[in-house]
């Protein structure tokens, strides 16, 4: 669009709120306030809470350690018949990635997605990444796409393992957003996923499996931190 | 359904809702659908303490952001450039869609994907790009059904709430090539994922909406469920983001009430399956997300909302749509009756800005004022009371001092007759013996009363003046009760 109608556009818009603003911006509203006073609740641990939350979205989550997840991950690709895996390449997974069966052919991202799209879209049946944290309260992932880890391979293929330490888990959004320092650093996609994809558009009658993964598996590694 | 459709016209508010209501398949989904959607509301939030302070915590942080409107999105704008973000702005429907057809044309690009978005309905924009030869495919389930179907969204959170699964299957084996009668939901939603595909994968340009934007990082923040939304902003070279100037919130960790506001209050559900916080396009080294990213900050009406202090807080709304969901008369009437992008409550409140309150006159009648939107508001927007003053505004134009905060349209439902009637009444109670008069009268003349007035005798007998008045039946009725008597009994001591 012509530059010049788009800074008439946005003077004018903006000289009409600033001559309608209140001189009062008032306070700085009390979010920290608010969280600090919701109680954690103590029934369980923060991971038993967090499965079943995300359990009651339909996500499968898989109880593993830092030393057993890749048998795990090969007893799920197995059961599900996965015969064509996405990864990224250089991950702390993929090692444990690469010792799979054979039967399993394994590709990893590592063009760009315009020439990856026939593969992407027509032979992957699920992708595997690595999560940067999770959220008790939800049972949410906190996924961030990189040059790894490519947005699309938590969102094209029909099934989306996700591997998740135990020790990354955090009680709300804003727990992990403080406790990550989200403002500083956040990269071009950020993401919360939270069970597979999913409507209720025809008649409200829940479907999972939408647009994007209709499964979600979570490998939930127990055990020290850094492990 | 039945053949004759509401029109997409305000004006014909009363006319559309008497043919919904006139449809008992309509009533039924419309009444379904909001039974349904109050009682997963009412089971997120189980206790009315915690969910006030909560609300309370969300009202705070749309107020601070409109109270700082300007500064924020100048902020905005300033981070938005510094994470390669182009930020376009329009005056008015016209204008975006001017620089929707500018970027679709820069690209070259017959199609554009789209996720969810309100605004894009409000500017009309599938209909402007049909115009130029370029097809706008909705992508999410509800909007895509509806769009095969040439139909309107009755709600917007869930915009086919008014169509069957039946309705559905038939709209797919009609259009879809290839895709049979099914009235599974499960096969129904397998059709429209596999039709939609190829779109996904070959659109150039993506288009969405947004939930919120934060100032502090230059995010756009987009709530869904179905994917479609992730991607439409990550497969397209393109993604193209419209949405309202009053969006914008001051920091990143304001986002984390209001999702889970928003989330609860619209379709009952403690989060949803995606939040998509978007921060640019994609850097030299990433392989996929949209090598540019635009957002248009549509004003179209809403900086006059933003002059008038009670107004103003119609621009906290963070549509989800739980105002409709409780309101008696949108779940009698349904969404489609409005006429307006914005049905319901909020419909009524925001859309006299939008467009003006002379095309909109109805829409703040349409309201019992029991209060419940403003009960469920998840943002403490006082809806009952900005109805009462909408309708005020409509009876009443403006007086000159006031002019600058004037509604377009202020005064538009004034009728004369009505102004005659008041004026008479007033008359007559103010002056007792042109009452007494008047009361000796009417029972004479009660033959003369017509015997069907629009609208009242539709549904009622007609109205007439008894035989006699309640002074002469008073007067004549029994010797126990003297006026005197009557005076003493009803005096204070
Ligand atoms: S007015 Fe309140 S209840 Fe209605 S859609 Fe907006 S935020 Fe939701």
């Amino acid at each position: 669009m012509n530059p010049a109608d788009n800074a008439r556009a946005r003077s004018a818009i903006l000289a009409r709120l600033r001559e309608a603003a209140p001189a009062d911006t008032g306070t700085a509203p009390g979010v920290a306030a608010y969280y600090g006073r919701l109680a954690t609740p103590e029934r369980s641990s923060i991971a038993t809470r967090f499965a079943e939350r995300a359990r009651s979205w339909r996500a499968e989550v898989v109880d593993c350690t830092a030393h057993n997840w890749a048998e795990a991950l090969a007893r799920i690709v197995a059961a599900k018949g996965i015969r064509h895996l996405l990864a990224g390449r250089t991950t702390p997974l993929a090692a444990g990635i690469a010792a799979l069966a054979p039967a399993t052919s394994l590709h990893w991202y590592d063009e760009t997605m315009e020439t990856f799209k026939p593969v992407l879209f027509d032979q992957i049946d699920a992708g595997i990444s690595t999560t940067r944290g999770g959220i008790a309260d939800t049972g949410s992932l906190i996924v961030w796409p990189d040059a790894d880890e490519p947005r699309t391979l938590s969102l094209v293929p029909p099934i989306h393992i996700a591997v998740l330490h135990a020790h990354t888990l955090h009680e709300t959004l804003y727990a992990a957003m403080q406790a990550q320092r989200w403002a500083g650093q956040l990269p071009t996609n950020a993401l919360l996923v939270t069970g597979p994809s999913k409507t209720a558009d025809i008649q409200r009658l829940l479907v999972y499996g939408a647009h994007g993964p209709k499964q979600l598996v979570i490998l939930l590694l127990h055990g020290e931190a850094g492990a | 359904m039945s053949a004759e459709r509401p029109t997409a016209d305000p004006r014909a508010f009363k006319d559309n809702s008497r043919l919904v209501l006139a449809d008992p398949v309509l009533r039924r989904n419309f009444r379904g659908a909001m039974d349904f959607l109050t009682d997963k509301r009412a089971a997120q939030f189980p206790d009315a303490d915690a969910f006030a302070e909560l609300r309370d915590l969300g009202k705070q942080i749309r107020q601070h952001a409109l109270a700082n409107l300007p500064q924020l999105l100048m902020q905005l704008e300033t981070r938005l450039h510094e994470n390669g973000i182009h930020l376009h702005w329009a005056e008015d429907a016209a204008a975006a869609n001017a620089i929707f057809l500018d970027l679709a044309r820069r690209h070259d690009a017959p199609t554009m994907v789209k996720g969810k978005s309100m605004v894009s309905e409000e500017i009309g924009l599938n209909h402007e790009m049909a115009a130029h030869g370029i097809a706008c495919i909705e992508t999410d389930m509800g909007e895509y059904i509806l769009q095969l179907d040439g139909d309107r969204p009755s709600h917007i959170i869930m915009p086919a709430i008014h169509k069957t699964k039946e309705d559905v299957a038939k709209i797919f084996a009609t259009h879809i090539p290839g895709a049979g009668y099914t009235e599974d939901v499960e096969e129904l939603i397998a059709i429209g994922r596999r039709a939609l595909r190829n779109e996904f994968r070959t659109a150039k340009i993506g288009v969405s909406g947004v939930n919120f934007l934060v100032a502090e990082t230059g995010s756009l923040v987009l709530v869904e469920n179905e994917g479609n939304g992730r991607l439409s902003t990550t497969v397209p070279d393109v993604h193209i983001a419209i949405t309202g100037i009053e969006k914008v919130v001051a920091t990143l960790d304001h986002i984390a009430p209001l999702f889970t506001l928003l989330t609860r209050s619209a379709t009952g559900q403690a989060v949803t399956t995606y939040l998509n916080v978007i921060s640019g396009p994609r850097r030299a080294d990433e392989k996929d997300g949209p090598r540019e990213v635009h957002l248009i900050l549509l004003d179209n009406g809403r900086s006059q909302a933003y002059r008038e202090e009670h107004f103003r807080a119609t621009l906290q709304c963070i549509r989800c749509g739980a105002c409709m969901n409780h309101c008696p008369v949108y779940a009698r009437i349904g969404g489609l009756s409005y006429g307006t992008t914005y049905p319901g409550p909020i419909g009524a409140i925001i859309s006299p800005h939008l467009m003006n309150l002379d095309s909109t006159r109805d829409l703040p009648t349409a309201s019992s004022l029991c209060g419940a939107c403003g009960e469920v508001c998840p943002v403490g927007i006082p809806i009952p009371d900005l109805l009462m003053r909408l309708r005020e505004a409509g009876r009443h134009s403006h007086p000159a001092a006031q002019q600058r905060q004037a509604l377009k349209g202020q005064g538009a439902a004034r009728s004369i007759v009505e102004v005659v009637a008041w004026k008479a009444w007033r008359l007559l109670y103010a002056h007792s013996a042109l009452y007494a008069l008047f009361a000796w009268i009417a029972p004479r003349l009660r033959v003369l009363a017509v015997a069907a007035r629009s609208g009242w005798t539709r549904t009622r007998a007609p109205l007439r003046p008894a035989r006699r008045s309640l002074r002469e039946q008073l007067a004549t009725r029994t010797p126990l009760h003297s006026r005197k008597a009557l005076r003493d009994r009803h005096s204070p001591d």
